[in-house]
Formats: structure tokens, C-alpha cells, sequence
């Protein structure tokens, strides 16, 4: 399990991974994916039991799914960096023949992936559904979800967590990446999910926590706490505050860098941001 | 031409029924969805005896679709049950991401197909939902045709590890195929062999199809029946084995001519062995209120609409 200063040395590198692999291809969704790489981190290095000898029906122990797949490229990194496959594999990224697809998918059979997203919304009701499976098969352990805060403004989200709450399943941590950005501007200006999302969510059964999911203090703090409050009849629900393109500079605070990659010079000055800790692939 | 007794009058939703509920006591991995139309797809007697194995999602078929999926990692093989129109056109993305592309092993099971559904009307009358659900790789496509194939379907798809949509209907029908008989995915039925044309029929129609054996058998033609209860993976040498004998072919279905059995049929038989085909399916319309019995009538799915398209159909031969 790594500590905090190991936990910022593999953020840092996953974050290089990222803006590697986009520019690579001049594609791929380089905003969101800096933004979560501190809490990814966390979840494959310290938070989740799991295990990298990939089993899809991940019996006895943690399930992770991305519901915002476009953020792909930071979730292969967690992968690759936590053992589940070569991490030279990253540089297959978005080309053709590879495993590592735009968005997340099964049908390459990558060790690490039991869902495909990318159409979004749908995440939730999928982990609701593996978390039902966990309590039907007397396995303790949890489900994790991370969700986007755009992606929020889709209807089945809704379904999802009504479902949740009338079927107690408390075995579920679902994470949204509250940037305040999606591809047409903020969130609030393109369609208000409101500010009072937790108020929404209370009102919907789920018990609320919040974290700063740049600050290792609080997403560990927070997570435990999560942890610690499952089994008790409720889903819970964490508001992650974040910032899309974290901690590049010049990719922060907009909603520029949600699907752009840097090109050569953008990506020079960005990685010379992040110290190169555990070797690029 | 063979003939069939009729065993009873029957709702081949109530097959579906009957083999969850079967399910329910064979395989404990089985479990069981349903957005508010319990009754609707005969789901009780699951239920009674598994509840634990039930999950009620309201009127939120989207939602079922994304839990289906998640519920198969751990091993379970769920069985979603609601209208054909609610399984299919209102939930195309779910089930494209979450269940096809994903390779999930769940069970589409869609009761009140077509135009049989009758007074409730259009909105309710799915006649696309075999085209929508035959385009998705990985999906398998079944259409039983009475009581005793929907339960043996049931049963069989639980044996199948993968997507599959299966399709079954409202209304009371005869039932006639053998209480006993097999259901193997992808192999069609010989019911009469014939020389003079190939009526391959789907579901609801195959009965219909029989009705129109023994009228084109008093006429002097000889006609061969099979029922193709399987649409995707189609029955190609069984079907390419059928027309290199009769010569022609005519085609069955509670469904649009667009995306149903009878255009998978003419696209094997163009690029295999082209040969003259006549439909009977409704012609790019959307259904109405009426009695089942009615509306089959208006929209020309009977017996007596296979008979013309099969005299039609031979008289292409020439």
C-alpha cells in the first residue's frame, strides 16, 4: 500500500502517461484525465483491494468502474502502473490493433476493463448491478464508481440512483469529478446541474461526503470514511472538487483541454511540470 | 401435408413463465429483472419461490438494462422482462454498450411483440425490434412461435453464454410443437417437407404458415414449412438446402419487411443462391388500435396472405 509521498511520485508519472499518450495521436481527453489521476492513483495504490491477475468476475474483492470512459487514458496508466498489463502497452493508445481503445472496452479482453463506457450515464446502474451481484454471493467487498459532473445530466444517472437507495445497496461508492467543465463551457452555463447537487442526492437517499481531490490528506481521509459508512443501508456518494488539466499550468481552469492533445511544444512545457518518477514507458 | 394437433391455447409469454420459473429451481445463477409488468410477463411464480433473486426497477428500463449487466460479473445470468418496445428501441444504447459490445451473458426477454398486442396501439406494437436487435454483434435473436418453444427457449438460453433477445408475445395461440422437443439456438425446423416452395416462417406466423400448408396442399402444391425460431445466428444450410429443392421462397413474420426475418433471408439467398422471394410482414407502417385477430387481418399477416404470395412466389419460378 503506498504512502503519500509514493502516492504523489505515481501521480505524477501517471500524469506524464497521459499526456504522452494523447499526444501520441493527437487525440484523446487529456482535461478530465489530469484531474483524476490523483484520486486513480489512490484507488489502484492504497484505497481498493484488488487483484492484477485480471478475473472478470472479480470475486473476493474490490470492482472499479469508469462511467465517464472518455477519460480512458489515465485509467490505462492506473492499470498498466499497477500491474495489470506491460506498461510499454500505453504507447498502443487509440492506433489501430490495440487493446487500449479510445474509450474503454472489453472485446480486446485488456486485463483491468469489465465494462465498456464511453456512451455516458451508464456507469452507475452497471455498478449497482455488480455490487448486487457482490451481496447475492456473500462477498464483503465494494464496488467504486467514477462518474463525471457533466455526465450527471444524463437521465438514466437518475434511474440509477433511485434504484440504489430503494434496493439498499450499500456496498456502492460512487465518485463524481466535480471540474465544473464539459465540452461546450461550464456546466452551469451549458445546463445548471445546480449547486445544490448535494442537496439532490441527499434527497435521493445517498449519503454525502466531500473531498479536494487534489490533496492525498483528503482523498485518503475521505475514502476510509466512505469505506467505513458502507454496510449501513445506504449508497454513498462523494463529491470530488477537481480541476481539469491539474497541475499543467496552462491546461487548468478551462474546459479548452477536455479532448485537445498538446502538440510538441504544449506537451515540452507540460511534462517539464511533472518529474518523471517511476520512468516513462 | 403433416398434420399438427393443437395441445391447448396458449400465450407464449406464459412459456416464458413457466421456464423462469423452471430456471428458478435448476440454476441458482439465474436471476430476474422487471420494470413494473410482472404480471404482464409471468414472472410471479419466479418470484414467489426466489425473491432474492428478483429485482423490481420501476419504470426505468434503461436503468435494468445498465444493472443486468453489472449483475453478470460475479456469475450471475440475468433474465430482463418488459414490453418488446421497452427491451429494445427504449433502451438501444444500454444494451449496445453495456450488454453487446460488453459481451454480457443477460437475457433480453420481450413479451407483447408486434401487432398482437392489439387495442393498446402503435405506441406499444413494436414491429422493429428484431432489426434493431439483429444488427448488434454478439446478439443472439430468438422468436418462438408457441407455448411450448417459448419455455424450451427459456430454458436453453440459460445454457448459452452471451446476449440473446427473446421475443414472445400476448396472446393465446395454438400450441403444437412436442412437449418434449429440444431447443437448440440457431437450428431451424423441418415441419413438412415439400418440393413446390420454401415457407420459412417466424414465431406467431408459423402457425398461420401451417394453415396455409393445408390450403396450398388442396390446391396440388406441395409446400415446405420450417420454422426459423432463431434469427441471428440464421439457419443457412438449412434454408440454402430448402430453396435448392423448391425453387422459391416465402417469408413470415410479425414484423416490418425493413430488419426482419425475411430480409436476413434475402440477403443470404442474393448472395448465395438468388432466387425469387415473396414477404408477408407489414410494409413499412406502424400498427393501430384493434383485436389481435383484426389487425393481423388489416395488415395482411394470415394464412391466406401466405397462400397468395406463395402462388405469386412459383409463378416467379417460371
Amino acid at each position: 500500500m503506498a504512502n503519500i509521498e509514493q502516492l504523489q511520485a505515481i501521480s505524477s508519472q501517471m500524469r506524464r502517461d497521459v499526456l504522452r499518450m494523447v499526444h501520441a495521436v493527437k487525440s484523446g481527453h487529456p482535461g478530465g484525465s489530469l484531474g483524476c489521476a490523483d484520486f486513480l492513483a489512490a484507488l489502484y495504490f492504497h484505497i481498493m483491494k484488488h487483484n492484477p491477475s485480471f478475473d472478470m468476475d472479480a470475486k473476493e474483492e474490490d470492482v472499479f468502474f469508469l462511467s465517464n470512459g472518455h477519460i480512458s487514458p489515465i485509467f490505462y496508466s492506473a492499470l498498466a502502473r499497477s500491474g495489470y498489463f506491460e506498461v510499454s502497452e500505453l504507447s498502443t493508445f487509440r492506433k489501430l490493433n490495440s487493446r487500449l481503445q479510445g474509450h474503454p472496452a472489453t472485446a480486446e479482453h485488456l486485463p483491468g476493463i469489465r465494462m465498456a463506457s464511453g456512451s455516458l450515464g451508464q456507469g452507475v446502474s452497471v455498478a449497482a448491478g455488480a455490487a448486487l451481484a457482490k451481496k447475492l454471493n456473500g462477498d464483503k467487498n465494494l464496488v467504486y464508481v467514477l462518474m463525471g459532473d457533466g455526465e450527471i445530466q444524463e437521465g438514466q444517472n437518475w434511474e440509477a440512483f433511485m434504484f440504489a437507495t430503494h434496493h439498499k445497496v450499500d456496498n456502492l461508492i460512487v465518485t463524481i469529478d466535480f471540474n465544473g467543465q464539459q465540452i461546450d463551457g461550464s456546466t452551469q452555463k451549458v445546463m445548471g446541474i445546480g449547486a445544490d447537487i448535494e442537496d439532490k442526492m441527499k434527497a435521493f437517499g445517498w449519503k454525502v461526503l466531500h473531498m479536494d481531490g487534489h490533496n492525498f490528506e483528503s482523498i485518503l481521509a475521505t475514502m476510509e470514511e466512505a469505506k467505513n459508512a458502507t454496510g449501513k443501508g445506504q449508497p454513498i456518494f462523494i463529491m470530488m472538487k477537481t480541476e481539469m488539466g491539474y497541475p499543467v499550468d496552462f491546461m487548468m481552469g478551462s474546459h479548452k483541454w477536455h479532448g485537445v492533445a498538446p502538440n510538441d511544444a504544449e506537451l515540452a512545457n507540460a511534462l517539464s511540470q511533472l518529474p518523471e518518477t517511476l520512468g516513462d514507458y | 401435408m403433416k398434420t399438427f394437433e393443437i395441445q391447448n391455447i396458449k400465450d407464449t409469454r406464459s412459456g416464458f413463465g413457466e421456464g423462469l420459473h423452471e430456471l428458478g429451481k435448476q440454476n441458482e445463477r439465474v436471476v430476474a429483472l422487471c420494470a413494473d409488468l410482472i404480471g404482464s410477463l409471468k414472472m410471479d411464480a419466479f418470484i414467489k419461490d426466489n425473491p432474492n433473486r428478483f429485482f423490481q426497477v420501476g419504470i426505468a428500463e434503461a436503468n435494468m438494462m445498465g444493472v443486468a449487466a453489472g449483475l453478470t460479473i460475479g456469475g450471475h445470468i440475468p433474465f430482463t422482462g418488459t414490453f418488446a418496445n421497452f427491451s429494445t428501441g427504449r433502451v438501444y444504447d444500454q444494451i449496445r454498450q453495456s450488454i453487446a459490445y460488453s459481451n454480457k451473458n443477460v437475457k433480453i426477454c420481450a413479451s407483447h411483440a408486434g401487432l398482437t398486442l392489439g387495442e393498446d396501439g402503435a405506441t406499444h406494437q413494436i414491429l422493429e425490434d428484431i432489426g434493431l436487435m439483429k444488427m448488434l454483434p454478439n446478439m443472439v435473436v430468438i422468436n418462438p412461435c408457441d407455448f411450448n418453444q417459448t419455455k424450451a427457449a427459456t430454458m436453453a438460453i440459460a445454457d448459452y453464454e452471451g446476449p440473446v433477445y427473446l421475443r414472445f408475445g400476448r396472446p393465446a395461440v395454438p400450441n403444437f410443437t412436442p412437449v418434449d422437443q429440444k431447443f437448440e439456438i440457431g437450428k431451424a425446423l423441418m415441419l413438412n417437407e415439400g418440393t413446390d416452395v420454401s415457407i420459412f416462417a417466424t414465431g406467431h406466423l408459423v402457425w398461420k404458415a401451417i394453415e396455409a400448408g393445408h390450403i396450398l396442399a388442396e390446391k396440388g402444391i406441395n409446400a415446405e414449412i420450417i420454422n426459423i425460431h432463431t434469427i441471428k445466428p440464421l439457419d443457412a444450410s438449412a434454408i440454402l438446402a430448402s430453396v435448392a429443392k423448391t425453387g422459391c421462397a416465402v417469408t413470415a413474420e410479425e414484423h416490418q419487411m425493413n430488419g426482419g426475418l425475411g430480409d436476413s433471408i434475402c440477403q443470404l439467398l442474393a448472395i448465395n443462391n438468388p432466387t425469387p422471394v415473396e414477404m408477408v410482414a407489414v410494409n413499412d407502417s406502424f400498427g393501430e388500435s384493434g383485436t389481435p385477430d383484426q389487425l393481423m387481418e388489416k395488415y395482411g399477416l394470415t394464412a391466406n396472405a401466405i397462400v397468395e404470395k406463395a402462388l405469386k412466389v412459383i409463378a416467379r419460378k417460371k
